[in-house]
């Protein structure tokens, strides 16, 4: 019964769980937002507990509330606890939370970094697996930067789940810390040949996606791949492959030429379609990069297209939108070979799904030509009147103008019919690309002078209909054609036949219904067509209907000057005050025409929209140096202000006119005439088609006039389209133009006939014989002089992936390494050149020596370089793809340097790792991780020896590895070493070494984590642990077993091999030191048999290993030291040689303690016990003396913990 | 690179939510939101790719789904992933979840929403492709259950566990399961079984 109430109690302890929260949710349908928030209270009430489990549990029910989209960035505290507790079912908890909910922003992410390290090194696999996976969600930079080298390290581990999420993660890593790149690299490469296909499969999945942004980076690792695409039989890895192949192709043709035959062999043989479908695209892209001058190649494109083709057909509408897909890839550079499958794209514009639709209309677009072009948009337009949904409609309207207007209207043989055509695409009501078709009735109308009569009767049309004006009222982007209209009808208006009725169209009460921007416009041209009136009247003298046309302007612009837009207001007034004026003088019979159209005298060129930016920066003229020197840094804040305008001042410079004398400006300009002529921009001075067409002889026959006559030049009341009956026109014109050249031909013939009867040429009309309606001038748009001619401002600086771009063939530099964790105080941190200095000192006990290594290594580098380029070339040349194999290099065993270095300085790395450890200033000392890596150091040691062997075996054909990751690592260290766990016992057959730690979360407990390691070459097994308990420490044993009972030790230990293994003891007091006596016993197990061994210990746990190092603020600690609540005791230590920041870093590591401030030789300290004493220092350093003030809410504790830093002092 | 896995059923309510990139939760539910009436108003006969245009990223972002009975799984990708190739991605998931939870129905996804996450993390981290080894990853999922399993029965562990009860977190779910299973669900069809769904890509086996 009584049992039955506890097990009661405890299970309302997790009585909402994740799954009663969402049954709760689920029953809550009415009022779920109340429900939920009344669960967030119990979440928080849950948060606060001592108990892990309960807060895991309130975490996880976070994570699914996240998903119903409430923000829980508020338990991101709690969500670092349950990351840090020791289980792995919570830590699998946290780490989901983590991942869904961290990011750059999140402030206390900066705390986890120690958290991370450690599950990074933790024993078990899942551990570590689930902090990667969390990490490679929420890295950031500093998280990359610290972590870099624990992730390196991972990507040898031995389980290669480990490794795979390793070397997967490296790619986040990269993005945030585009330094760790380098070092890393080799490593990577090595991974590319991992045996677990997992592993090779992520690490071409890292390169891939490097590659896809830098391509030309990764092109030296061309052969590697290739290998591998041969060999490889993983479908995931050989896409991969062969996509990253199809970006380096661009940059390497002759690469091309050898990828084409295996990959025309897989998409012969494959049966999956999604790699048959890479293949393709991989071809398309060989070919692209090939020149044309490959005619063998023709194959391959029949190949790719009878495959795509093959696609498209399927019922499945997957290949079918991929076969398009691809297909628009091999348009690009072969339209020839697609167009013959034009029935195909148009039978796939009347899918019913709107994917392969717009793939299609994509398609359509590098189909046109002169002579389809009306038939296709004809097409279209049956589409947009079909087309349900405007967003479908929107995309054929853009594609309809896109296709005509591409390449200077290249297709475009009528411009009437175009015009007719964007008339038409006004009636679409909703859409939102009414400036598109404004844009392109401007331009045209700019740059065809042809057509501007044309045009003009279209426009004053279009203003005059009233539906347009109408439709505005529903905002809808429409209204903005009247723009358009508007400009056109002024800008052009002697093209006008009834310029009048414009105008007194423009002058509609309704006009002011508009958008301001457009009243703007119509004001402006209102005055235009003014002028234009003006003038007609006074020619013909007619000076009662220029009266009438002023009194009209002068009773309808009120209603402009009452416009919201200022704009229109504006000129409005204006214009009001022009047209009185004009008024008063036609009453004295002044004739005014002359002088009203001055005000619009000359004609407005286009120009170039790069036109600004292409505006040379004059010789002699240097933009990036300082007009006024900068103010030197040493004057105050206040300055700053004025070097805000220095800043400004190169800008003004720019528009400075070149100075140039005559010979320099007539050189500029024949260097001009030069880019012109290459220049994209400038048609004008380049042959042209359209010019060609202007000078050919027999086009100037074709009678526009006859054109203007059989069309109506109004747009029609109902709407009728009009463009249908150009399509017509057009198709006689040609014909009738068919049959002259054919007269002509024929004429040519019968003279041939006559004379040598040695040609019989068959007719063919191919698009250049299709001349134009109408003359075509496309005046080109003006560029400034000197223009440059480069076409580099695409580049988007901000462009995250810029910074990988980085040259990996470059052996790496001494000085290019992943950050090693160092002491870091608040102030060195910043200054790295403070560190740097002390490096120096560090290494200059033998600098000669490694000067001349690095000078060799150098050399060997260089070399190694040049050869590799050299490879590069000669994997490239050979043609048969079995020639692969490389030359074996010389002295492959200077290949891998990192073995070289792991192999001849075994003491130096283990250094370097256990100095690793626990060093951040600000958090948690980690004791554990130090000494795991130093196992999996060992481990690693001997895997890679074995690697080392493989390759000599194999000799793969790889160079790039040359880059001594290690050795910069490995010089350059300021600190001795030191390591915080400590002789327990030893004999024969085992080491003990052990370290105490606390944590801030259970008060009572301390960890002890001993390192056991096997001395003997027996085999040790059974181990047990016992401690004799004291009143004040026990040892915490599992539930049931009695005070005197063993702890088993959870592994057996073989030969030669160490592990740790983690005991807890409950601490009443911790005041003051204790030691404990206990016994180790285990059975060793050799050939000759097993005996029973024992071992004693005394197990001391000092007050040091009761303080947790916690970081603290300087008005915090100023606040406590205020406080008076703190007792005092000080010591002093004389003989001190060692350098205060390392004394510094001594006493954070061995005395879990941190800094709070530093000031010259004097620096504060704060640590706190795990029963929640706070302990402060202050730390000063004499000539050869430390003194160290400590201030605590103990005296008792103070003092000892004082006595063991003197200790630790003394052996300074 | 993967941007972000939806998984929602044919109301649109969340089931699964991973972004790769970072969005405030507000701009998270907008995409589901948006990312599921453009994917409702989809055929079931017609290609499973969408452009997502303005949703996430850009032109160079796609969506590719596929819908089983209930539920939509929706991963959108730039253009460095292979269309087929994840469209098998997302069926070894399923599978994956198939075998995982044996016979996978919404409620599963609905009532073990962390369980499918970390199944997730087993084919994709951080937005990459991570494995594609169906038999590798239920593998690592099961060993995972085991290690979860023997922290909250037996205690082996030196260090004495906090005050857990019998069962611990671990037996909850199946006592909700329990729970849940018979409670009267109409709306919620309970057999969602992979094996009667038509699957259009032919070639999963190349990938297996």
């Amino acid at each position: 019964m009584a049992l039955k109430m506890v097990k009661g109690s405890i299970d309302r302890m997790f009585d909402k769980n994740l799954q009663d929260l969402v049954r709760g949710i689920r029953n809550h349908k009415e009022d779920e937002a109340k429900y939920i928030s009344q669960c967030i209270d119990e979440i928080k009430q849950e948060l606060k507990q001592d108990n892990i489990a309960v807060k895991a549990n309130a975490v996880c029910k976070l994570t699914y509330l996240q998903m119903l989209g409430y923000d829980i960035s508020w338990a991101a505290f709690n969500i670092i606890e349950v990351m840090s507790a020791s289980k792995f079912t919570f830590k699998r908890i946290g780490y989901l939370a983590a991942s869904q909910c961290f990011h750059e922003g999140t402030d206390v992410i900066m705390l986890t970094t120690n958290q991370i390290r450690k599950d990074l090194s933790s024993p078990s696999q899942y551990d570590t697996g689930v902090a990667l996976t969390g990490l490679s969600c929420f890295v950031t930079p500093d998280l990359a930067r610290d972590l870099a080298n624990d992730i390196m390290t991972l990507m040898s581990h031995t389980k290669p789940y480990i490794r795979k999420k390793a070397v997967l993660i490296m790619y986040k890593v990269f993005l945030k810390y585009p330094e760790s790149l380098r070092p890393a690299f080799p490593r990577l490469k090595e991974k590319l040949e991992d045996p677990d296909p997992g592993v090779q499969s992520a690490a071409v999945n890292v390169i891939c996606e490097l590659a896809r942004r830098n391509p030309k980076n990764y092109l030296s690792l061309a052969p590697l791949f290739f290998k591998l695409m041969t060999s490889s039989t993983n479908n995931w890895v050989l896409i991969k492959i062969i996509k990253l192949f199809g970006a380096l192709t661009p940059l390497e043709p002759r690469l091309g030429k050898k990828l084409i035959e295996p990959l025309t062999n897989l998409i012969h043989s494959t049966s999956a379609m999604s790699l048959l479908y890479e293949c393709v695209n991989t071809v398309i892209a060989v070919l692209i990069s090939l020149s044309s001058g490959m005619p063998n190649h023709s194959a391959s494109i029949q190949l790719c297209v009878q495959k795509l083709r093959i696609l498209i057909e399927d019922s499945d509408q997957n290949l079918k939108y991929l076969g398009l897909l691809a297909m628009s890839k091999i348009l690009r550079t072969h339209p020839k070979s697609v167009q013959a499958h034009k029935d195909l794209v148009l039978q796939c514009l009347d899918d019913k799904d709107e994917s392969i639709r717009l793939r299609a209309l994509d398609l359509l677009y590098g189909m046109v030509s002169k002579k389809n072009l009306m038939e296709i948009v004809k097409k279209l337009m049956t589409h947009v009147d079909k087309a349900e949904g405007t967003t479908y409609r929107d995309e054929l309207l853009t594609k309809i103008i896109d296709i005509c207007s591409q390449s200077n209207y290249q297709h475009i043989t009528n411009f009437e019919w175009y015009i007719s055509i964007l008339v038409e695409l006004t009636r679409l009501e909703g859409t939102r690309h009414g400036h598109l078709i404004a844009a392109q009735m401007l331009d045209v109308a700019i740059r065809v002078k042809a057509i501007r009569r044309f045009a003009v009767s279209q426009m004053s049309a279009l203003l005059d209909s009233a539906h347009l004006v109408a439709s505005s009222t529903q905002r809808s982007g429409i209204c903005e054609v009247l723009y358009a209209a508007a400009w056109i009808c002024g800008e052009f208006s002697e093209h006008l036949q009834e310029p009048q009725q414009t105008l007194e169209a423009m002058l509609r009460p309704k006009v002011t219904t508009l958008p301001g921007h457009i009243q703007a416009v119509y004001v402006q041209n209102v005055v235009k067509l003014y002028a234009a009136i003006l003038q007609q009247k006074e020619q013909a003298a007619d000076a009662q209907a220029a009266q009438e046309v002023t009194q009209l302007l002068v009773e309808r612009l009120p209603q402009f000057v009452q416009s919201a837009d200022l704009e229109a207001q504006e000129r409005a007034s204006c214009i009001l005050q022009l047209v009185k004026h004009v008024q008063k003088l036609q009453a004295r019979d002044v004739p005014v025409a002359e002088e009203v159209s001055a005000l619009f005298a000359g004609e407005l060129n286009p120009v170039a929209p790069k036109a600004q930016k292409k505006v040379p920066v004059p010789e002699g003229l240097d933009l990036d140096a300082w007009i006024n020197e900068p103010l030197s840094d040493s004057e105050s804040e206040d300055e700053k202000p004025k070097a805000i305008f220095h800043d400004e001042e190169p800008r003004h410079a720019k528009q400075r006119p070149p100075e140039a004398d005559e010979q320099e400006l007539a050189r500029r300009r024949e260097a001009r005439k030069q880019e012109q002529a290459n220049n994209p921009f400038y048609i004008k001075s380049s042959p042209s088609p359209q010019k060609r067409y202007q000078d050919a002889p027999g086009v100037d026959h074709i009678p526009v006039v006859q054109i203007d006559l059989s069309v109506p030049l109004k747009v029609p009341g109902k709407w009728m389209p009009m463009s249908d009956q150009y399509v017509k026109l057009e198709e006689e014109r040609r014909h009738r133009q068919r049959l002259e050249k054919d007269k002509r031909k024929r004429k040519k013939r019968e003279r041939e006939r006559r004379g040598a009867r040695r040609h019989t040429s068959l007719h063919t009309e191919s698009d250049e014989d299709i001349t134009p309606a109408q003359r075509v001038d496309i005046v080109t748009e003006e560029m400034p002089e000197n223009a440059l001619p480069s076409d580099e401002d695409d580049k988007d600086p901000n462009d995250p992936y810029r910074a990988l771009d980085i040259d990996l063939d470059k052996p790496l530099a001494d000085s290019e390494k992943l950050p090693v964790q160092k002491h870091r105080d608040a102030e060195t941190s910043k200054s790295p050149e403070r560190q740097d200095v002390t490096v120096m000192e560090k290494k200059s006990k033998k600098p000669k020596r490694k000067e001349k290594k690095h000078k060799e290594k150098e050399r060997e580098k260089k070399k190694k370089e040049a050869e590799k380029g050299a490879d590069l070339d000669f994997w490239l040349s050979t043609t048969p793809p079995t020639a692969t194999p490389a030359p074996l290099p010389p002295g492959s065993l200077q290949e891998e340097p990192g073995v070289n270095a792991a192999v001849t300085a075994p003491k130096e790395e283990p250094r370097g790792e256990e100095q690793d450890a626990g060093e951040d200033a600000e958090q948690d000392l980690e004791k554990k991780p130090s000494e795991q890596k130093k196992k999996k150091h060992k481990k690693d040691k001997g895997e890679r020896s074995k690697d080392k062997k493989k390759p000599k075996k194999r000799a793969p054909p790889r160079e790039g590895e040359a880059e001594p990751v290690q050795n910069g690592a490995l010089c350059e260290e300021p600190l001795p070493p030191m390591s915080s766990y400590s002789l327990l016992a030893e004999n024969s057959y085992i080491k003990m070494t052990y370290d105490v730690q606390g944590s801030l979360q259970k008060d009572s407990r301390v960890t002890v984590s001993v390192v056991l390691e096997n001395q003997s070459s027996s085999f040790l097994r059974n181990m047990e642990l016992n401690v004799l308990d004291s009143l004040n420490a026990r040892l915490a044993r599992p539930d049931g077993s009695s005070v005197h009972d063993a702890v088993p030790v959870p592994f057996q230990l073989p030969p030669g091999i160490s592990n740790e293994a983690q005991f807890v003891f409950t601490i009443q007091s911790i005041v003051t030191a204790q030691k404990l006596k206990g016994t180790l016993s285990f059975i060793a197990k050799n050939d000759e048999g097993s005996t029973h061994e024992k071992l004693d210990f005394k197990l001391h746990f000092t007050c040091t290993s009761y303080l947790v190092t916690t970081p603290c603020y300087s008005d915090a600690f100023a606040k406590l030291l205020e406080s008076g609540d703190l007792s005092m005791s000080s010591v002093k230590v004389d003989g001190i040689s060692m350098s205060f920041q390392n004394l510094l870093a001594k006493i954070c590591f061995h005395h879990h303690f941190s800094v709070v401030e530093r000031v010259d030789s004097c620096a504060s300290m704060y640590s706190r016990s795990i029963q929640g004493h706070h302990v402060c220092l202050l730390v000063k350093k004499g000539e050869k003396s430390v003194s160290v003030d400590g201030k605590c809410s103990d005296s008792t504790l103070l003092s000892n913990v004082l006595e063991e830093m003197k200790e630790t002092l003394a052996k300074c | 690179m993967i941007q972000a896995i939806l998984v929602f059923n044919n109301h649109g309510k969340p089931r699964l939510v991973r972004f790769y990139q970072r969005f405030p939760e507000e701009i998270q539910q907008q995409i589901i939101r948006e990312t599921f009436h453009l994917v409702l108003k989809r055929d079931d006969n017609i290609c499973n790719f969408l452009e997502g245009g303005s949703l996430i990223g850009g032109s160079d972002y796609k969506l590719i789904y596929r819908h089983y009975a209930t539920l939509y799984f929706v991963f959108c990708v730039d253009s460095s992933e292979s269309e087929l190739g994840i469209l098998d991605l997302i069926q070894v998931f399923v599978e994956t979840l198939d075998k995982c939870f044996e016979n996978v129905c919404e409620l599963d996804l609905i009532f073990h929403m962390d369980k499918v996450h970390y199944i997730l993390q087993e084919v994709v981290m951080g937005g990459m492709v991570l494995e594609t080894n169906m038999n590798e990853i239920v593998a690592q999922i099961e060993a995972q259950n085991r290690l979860e399993k023997s922290e909250m029965t037996l205690r082996v562990s030196l260090i004495p566990t906090f005050t857990s009860p019998q069962g611990g977190l671990s037996a909850a779910p199946a006592r909700a399961v329990s729970a849940v299973k018979n409670i009267n669900l109409p709306e919620m069809p309970r057999n969602i079984n992979i094996g009667d769904l038509n699957i259009k890509v032919p070639n999963l086996s190349q990938f297996v």
